[in-house]
């Protein structure tokens, strides 16, 4: 029982959002229910060993659905700090000569910071801190570079949220996570074009980020996006970020 | 320690607890601790069949089943439409857009062929659609549906922009079933990329500029009318009570940064502009 503090936010981020069929509410019930019996068990501190409090340099995420919505805030944090950086450079008018893609990146620009401050507001006192973002290894006056960096991150994004779908217990999160992740999809389709023609939704025997191949070849199973766990998605988002994601509170299954 | 007390003290305060789990594994999944602890102390032999008893399988896996169907008579409708196209290969069509629409055809066709084989492996009958109840020139609407390119581009981002809707509808009905949720959600995106294809080639061939890849509130970008079921309900600038146009985000860009589910009788009365009449979908 070492400390019950990340449960009231959570529940009140739940209560917030107003799902009737959400674990929140159950877990409401069950702690009522529990404290009127006094169905304490003797060792329920299993899952207690939870650091609430972030070493310094480590931002620990958090457990269940707010754990997840704090995963999904540090990747949205990523790349709003990213198309900033593009769309404020100072050669962004020359970088990118052509106004419809700087319109492009404005606009992408808006919605992953649209996406990070809801998930901010949506998190409360259970979000992480502001992230400090390294673009150390971008290039930011070069398209290519811009460009390339911008694939690796949305196709990221999209294998991100289609894999910790499965993660969240609350349908109203799902929901949520699926209105991001159909937009981040409309961007790294925009983004492939825009590198290399009818690439948008590459089709091979084995995709992979940062490469060209992004959907499943053939036909039984083809046509499938990628989906990868907290744990595949962070190694490759680690190095674009200063703090360190401590990821080991996550749901698995 | 009666674990049957645990029961009776949700139902006092939560009379449709039982309503509220499809799954064995996922009532443990939200006792966290409780049902880590249970079963190592093996209990839960008789816990878990209350539990299998209120949230058995049978009635979720049917209900599955006909979510799949229904994204199987979704595919089925578009990649109908993409091979016809190919196969009238009209000369207006430029050869890139084709290459394109080659690809957009065959993950549509691994979509038809992944959801018929999870319907059969969860025990259900993959529906089929007879060719002969299209009518893709939308009751004449559509004059040259398969050779006219801006009437190609049209349906197609149509298509796909209800597709991403109808997916993202069904979600959460399918969240007993992680496979096929997440199945599901690798598709849903890849039909999000669709529909950016055919968004941005309307707007770079059809003087379209505001036409981009992403939906702006609720404006159809110049299609037929008679489409704006489309795009009803994506103009929404508020999420979970969060306001998003605010931090210097226009309500545009608030409304674009969300796209929004469509329930499954708006996407069957889309599909049906589709299908002649006595042979609508229902």
């Amino acid at each position: 029982m070492a400390k019950n503090t990340k449960s009231i936010p959570e529940q009140e981020l739940l209560q917030g959002l107003k799902n009737p069929l959400n674990r929140r509410s159950f877990l409401q019930y069950t702690g009522a229910g529990v404290a009127a019996s006094a169905l304490l068990l003797a060792g329920c501190d299993d899952d207690d060993d939870i650091t609430d409090t972030n070493t310094t340099g480590s931002v620990n995420l958090g457990t269940g659905d707010t754990g997840i919505l704090n995963y999904a805030y540090a990747l949205e944090q990523l790349e709003a700090a990213f198309y900033s950086m593009v769309v404020t450079h100072a050669s962004f008018q020359s970088t990118f000569s052509n106004a419809t893609e700087r319109s492009v990146l404005m606009d992408i620009r808006d919605h992953e910071v649209a996406h990070r401050e809801f998930f901010k507001s949506v998190l409360g006192n259970s979000a992480i801190p502001a992230l400090t973002p390294n673009f150390s290894a971008v290039n930011f006056a070069d398209r290519t570079s811009v460009l390339m960096t911008a694939r690796t991150f949305e196709d990221l994004g999209v294998a991100a949220y289609n894999g910790a779908g499965k993660l969240l217990t609350s349908a109203t999160n799902l929901t949520l996570a699926g209105k991001i992740v159909s937009v981040e999809a409309r961007h790294a389709a925009e983004i492939r074009e825009m590198v290399k023609v009818n690439t948008f939704a590459a089709r091979g025997a084995t995709p992979a980020i940062g490469q060209e191949t992004i959907i499943t070849g053939g036909t039984a199973n083809g046509g499938l996006d990628m989906a990868l766990l907290p744990s595949q998605v962070l190694p490759l988002a680690q190095p674009f970020i200063r703090e360190t994601i401590n990821a080991s509170n996550l749901p698995t299954i | 320690m009666n674990i049957f007390n645990i029961l009776t003290e949700i139902e006092k305060v939560d009379p449709e607890v039982y309503a509220r789990f499809d799954s064995r594994r996922r009532v443990f999944k939200h006792l966290g601790g409780f049902g880590k602890k249970l079963a190592a102390a093996a209990i839960p032999v008789a816990f878990g069949a209350v539990f299998n008893k209120a949230y058995g399988q049978g009635t979720s896996n049917a209900a599955i089943i006909s979510i799949l169907n229904f994204a199987l008579t979704a595919e089925l409708t578009d990649s109908t439409y993409y091979r016809k196209v190919l196969e009238a290969n009209g000369a207006a069509l430029p050869a890139t857009f084709k290459t394109g629409l080659t690809l957009i055809r065959d993950n549509e066709l691994g979509h038809v062929a992944t959801l018929q084989a999870a319907i059969t492996a969860l025990g259900g009958t993959p529906v089929t659609i007879a060719e002969t109840r299209l009518d893709f020139t939308a009751g004449g609407r559509l004059p040259n549906p398969f050779t006219d390119y801006a009437t190609v581009l049209a349906l197609g981002q149509a298509f796909e922009d209800t597709g991403v809707r109808a997916y993202k509808g069904q979600a959460p009905g399918l969240m007993t079933n992680d496979m096929v949720l997440q199945t599901a959600l690798q598709i849903h995106s890849v039909e999000a990329r669709h529909a950016a294809y055919f968004r941005r080639m309307r707007r770079d061939s059809q003087n379209l500029a505001t036409n981009q890849p992403w939906i702006t509130m609720k404006d159809r970008g110049g299609l037929p009318d008679w489409t704006q079921p489309v795009y009803d309900g994506e103009e929404l600038t508020t999420q979970a009570t969060v306001p998003i146009a605010t931090n210097g985000i226009s309500a545009d860009s608030a409304s674009e940064a969300f796209d929004e589910p469509l329930d499954r009788a708006t996407v069957i009365a889309i599909l049906n502009n589709f299908y002649l009449a006595g042979q609508k979908l229902s």
